[in-house]
């Protein structure tokens, strides 16, 4: 199949025609209790087909890919937009889709066909009889998860961007029980190790002695203590930081919730347009960029899906807010400053802002200088229950493993952490920030939004942090 | 399209060879989307899709996989013949899957429900101009949903139904906000604007200034449409007989330690309404209800053929996952124009948000108040609240604390999409609660 025959052939009239074509195969294996769980391929391919007519887009996204099917979805296009567009919430023009050229491809070591069905198999059988470290682990998970997208954009302005990317994402899990209490450990949270990378994640020696501490601290939490109640210092590992920076900051950063796309579904924001280059969103140690060029992150890419050049950007600059996630339509839109992120879940979906890599910049404090700044405190890691409000300002997080730290050392572990906060205020109590050392990298298959429907994935990468005076509490 | 999966079936079921079973399934929309924000079109288009999926079975070991149809048969018969012979060559490769379930169902079953729809060009036309001035964002999607099952035993069945759905918020300018779905099969100009007209009488209520509740315990009524996004997280680690015996459901306490519900709490699986097709992903044809909850007690959870075949218990023909596709929750005494006066001085919650277990274990559920929310004193509406989060147990607020459920169910539809135009809805009434906690 050649995109641009098939956009030459196309005759209609229209300002603008673009053709999106996307391959994606997901492979999905999933072992429990060292038996096969699920082995399956999900092979999805489809063009999406857009037109601008009298200054509003429309779609048709299909899967007839001959010359005929691109060519009736493109007519009925035309006739939905011009129909369409006598009620238009805003005229674009073509500047909403600019011109773009250019190439990516994941950096990766290691093919997906370097490891057969067969050896992914039984390494993840190995990994889940790894995890049952105790006749008390009564459950066991080993979740492989291999996507290899193709994505073609060309458009009657002369776009024309090939973009092929490789991911990867595993966890390891163990479910241990003793009478009535039940404990979960995962690797990080649900898939949070997922990368643009190779099968070289999959290394044997690493992978195992991951399982061993997942299903020791599985059980370890059997015997902990209930999190204490309180407002005290609340230390959250990266794999926290990670659902923190994107319920808190990324979705209320997205310029189409701030313009009220989303409110009948995923809701609004508590910043407005007059926010941007005023509002004090946290403490001066607060830098966040939106940097889709990262190596191996997982939601790297070169162009967007409206075919806007990627690159890094601060959003958030010691702590004031400057920019939005917001793609061309969205600057468009709202005359903000934006970033390259107007993407969409697949070929049967209309691109919409999203988070791509959102990441918190490591500070200056080393790991031991944080722990031991806290008299009293909780430190939390992995995620397990999330929760905000339609502004993204109400929030409560859980995790599934924490340790209380008194005096200035880590002490108990403690089992169902969990804190609530109110995004604004909480970033502003950003006390100490971790260095380099301390930063560490995650992504989710997992982010959804827009209507219709739609699911992304997104990276997140952030170093330790201390909040203070938080209040935190244990479970039922 | 029930052509095109028909002559697929045929095909590729004709071409197994012994010791092979395979099941196809199929899914499918042709939809029409529209999204609109303050009453104007923000994207719109249409979604041509299909998929076949394959459960493929050979010599103890299992396959699954599923590939994009082009709705043109020979190229669709080429992809599904490609797809067979990568099964063929994976599967050999794979560990024997000691829990794999081999189709054996041989019933047939055909539902085609046709509706009057609009086109996707008329509908701008007919839905935005009634909005007027007021700030109403939402989707519209409509067309038609395909499902389809065939095996190598001989099953067979097809399921294709037309419909419609609005699902919008209306905004105050001071973001007050009410909700509301105009669904259904046939389009009816009239019953839409008088239908909508109703909405924007409901949100002059809304203007009224709110007023902040401190966190605390409260009587609190929570609407069918609330009780609805309840009843879903019972398909996220709750009912799932899997979920329980793993150690990740939150109804793991009524199996193992014999808690039970309020009396006044019943919950099946009912499928009589027709919404949703019986036959699930394997073709196998679920009871038309199964009692899960029987007052207040675990009557029955939800068990899939493979779960049965594991723990050695029998199979209502769950899906695979074992969430609910037919929710309806038993009615109880309190009419509609009652519930005001009996909850007296409390919080009367239209819609929840964002709900997830905080404690999955302990049954405890925290989400968000959305909108329109009241305060009620001596059983009149006082002022819309400020949206509180929540952090309650179901074994309390489905519990001992659940005073009364309304006389009537509402159909609340799922007009999600993630994967593709969802069918199901969920039935149930609303419910008088004691006490329920909102916490910040």
């Amino acid at each position: 199949m050649n995109l641009n025959t098939l956009l030459s052939g196309i005759d209609v009239k229209a300002s603008w025609v673009g053709l999106r074509y996307v391959k994606e195969d997901t492979d999905f294996r999933v072992v429990r209790d060292g038996n096969p769980e699920a082995n399956a391929r999900e092979s999805k391919q489809g063009v999406m087909v857009e037109v601008l007519v009298d200054g509003q887009f429309a779609y048709y996204g299909t899967s007839k890919l001959d010359q005929a099917g691109i060519h009736n979805a493109a007519r009925r296009a035309v006739e939905i937009a011009h129909a369409a567009s006598r009620f238009s919430l805003h005229h674009f023009g073509t500047e909403a889709r600019p011109v773009a050229k250019g190439k990516y491809r994941s950096a990766y070591q290691t093919a997906l066909d370097a490891f057969s069905p067969g050896e992914l198999s039984e390494l993840l059988i190995k990994a889940s009889r790894e995890l049952k470290v105790s006749d008390k682990v009564v459950t066991t998970n080993a979740i492989a998860r291999i996507v290899n997208t193709e994505s073609h954009f060309v458009s009657s302005n002369g776009s024309d961007v090939e973009q092929q990317f490789m991911m990867v994402s595993a966890d390891y899990a163990a479910i241990a029980q003793d009478g009535t209490v039940t404990q979960k450990r995962t690797d990080g949270g649900l898939l949070a190790k997922s990368y643009q990378s190779g099968m070289e994640v999959f290394n044997e020696a690493d992978v195992l002695a991951r399982c061993r501490n997942i299903g020791a601290e599985a059980v370890e939490l059997l015997t902990a203590e209930e999190c204490p109640t309180g407002k005290m210092d609340l230390v959250l590992a990266p794999d926290q930081m990670m659902l923190q920076i994107h319920e808190s900051v990324g979705h209320a950063l997205e310029i189409d919730r701030i313009l009220g796309d989303e409110r009948n579904y995923a809701g609004w924001s508590f910043v407005r347009m007059a926010d941007f280059g005023k509002l004090q969103y946290g403490s001066k140690l607060m830098n966040i960029t939106f940097d889709p060029t990262l190596t191996n992150q997982f939601a790297s890419y070169a162009f967007d899906d409206g075919g806007l050049k990627a690159q890094k950007e601060f959003l958030i600059k010691e702590g004031l807010l400057l920019r939005g996630l917001g793609g061309m339509e969205s600057q468009l839109r709202s005359g903000l400053k934006g970033v390259a992120n107007f993407r969409a879940s697949s070929w049967n979906r209309a691109p919409i802002d999203r988070m791509a890599n959102l990441n918190l910049e490591p500070g200056d404090s080393s790991y031991d200088e944080i722990i031991s700044s806290v008299d009293r405190g909780v430190f939390m890691t992995s995620n397990r229950s999330w929760s905000i409000d339609d502004y993204r300002n109400k929030f409560q997080f859980g995790c599934e493993y924490g340790k209380l730290i008194e005096d200035g050392k880590m002490t108990k572990t403690v089992k169902n952490p969990n804190y609530r906060a109110i995004s604004n205020p909480f970033w502003r109590s950003l006390k100490m920030i971790g260095d380099k050392r301390t930063f560490k990298v995650y992504g989710t298959p997992f982010c959804g939004k827009g209507e219709p429907n739609q699911i992304i994935r997104v990276g997140h990468a952030s170093p330790l942090c201390l909040f203070d005076n938080v209040e935190i509490f244990g479970g039922a | 399209m029930e052509k095109l999966f028909k002559q697929i079936s045929q095909t590729i079921l004709g071409s197994l060879r012994s010791d092979e079973h395979l099941g196809l399934s199929f899914g499918g929309e042709q939809s029409t989307f529209v999204r609109i924000n303050a009453a104007k079109v923000r994207q719109i288009g249409k979604i041509d899709e299909a998929d076949l999926g394959f459960n493929f079975i050979f010599k103890g070991k299992r396959s699954t996989s599923s590939v994009s149809l082009s709705g043109i048969l020979d190229e669709d018969i080429r992809r599904a013949k490609e797809e067979l012979q990568r099964l063929r060559v994976e599967i050999v490769q794979l560990p024997d899957d000691p829990y794999l379930v081999i189709p054996d169902s041989t019933e047939t079953s055909m539902s085609e429900k046709s509706g009057n729809i609009p086109s996707a060009d008329e509908i701008s036309n007919l839905i935005l101009p009634p909005m007027g001035d007021v700030d109403l964002t939402g989707i519209w999607a409509s067309g038609t949903v395909f499902r389809g099952s065939a095996n190598s035993a001989g099953g067979y069945h097809w399921f294709a139904s037309d419909s419609f759905s609005l699902d919008y918020s209306l905004i105050t300018p001071e973001e007050k906000m009410v909700k509301a779905t105009f669904a259904g099969t046939d389009w009816d100009q009239v019953a839409f604007e008088a239908f909508l007209a109703d909405s924007i009488k409901k949100l002059e209520l809304m203007s009224l200034p709110p007023i902040v509740i401190k966190p605390g315990n409260y009587r609190t009524y929570i609407a069918s449409a609330g009780v609805a996004d309840v009843l879903s997280m019972f398909s996220w680690g709750g009912i799932s007989e899997a979920a329980i015996r793993q150690g990740e459901s939150s109804l793991g306490r009524m199996r193992n330690e014999g808690v039970k519900l309020s009396s006044l709490f019943s919950l099946s699986e009912d499928f009589s309404s027709g919404f949703t097709p019986r036959f699930n992903g394997n073709g196998e044809v679920a009871p038309e209800t199964t009692l899960l909850i029987d007052r207040g007690m675990l009557n029955q959870t939800l068990v899939s053929t493979r779960t049965a075949k594991e723990y050695g218990v029998e199979t209502n023909f769950a899906s695979e996952g074992e969430s609910l596709r037919a929710p309806q929750m038993k009615v109880g005494s309190l009419d509609e124009s009652e519930v005001l006066k009996e909850l007296g001085t409390g919080v009367y919650l239209s819609n929840l948000h964002y709900l997830n277990w905080s404690d999955r274990i302990g049954g405890r559920i925290t989400g968000m108040t959305r909108y329109a929310c009241f305060w009620v004193e001596n059983g009149q509406i006082v002022a819309p609240i400020e949206n509180m989060r929540f952090d309650d147990s179901i074994y309390n607020f489905l519990g001992e604390n659940l005073e009364a459920v309304n006389s009537q169910a509402f159909v609340n539809p799922d007009v999600g999409t993630y994967d593709g135009r969802e069918l199901s809805a969920v039935v149930c009434p609303g419910i008088l609660l004691k006490s329920f906690a909102l916490t910040l």
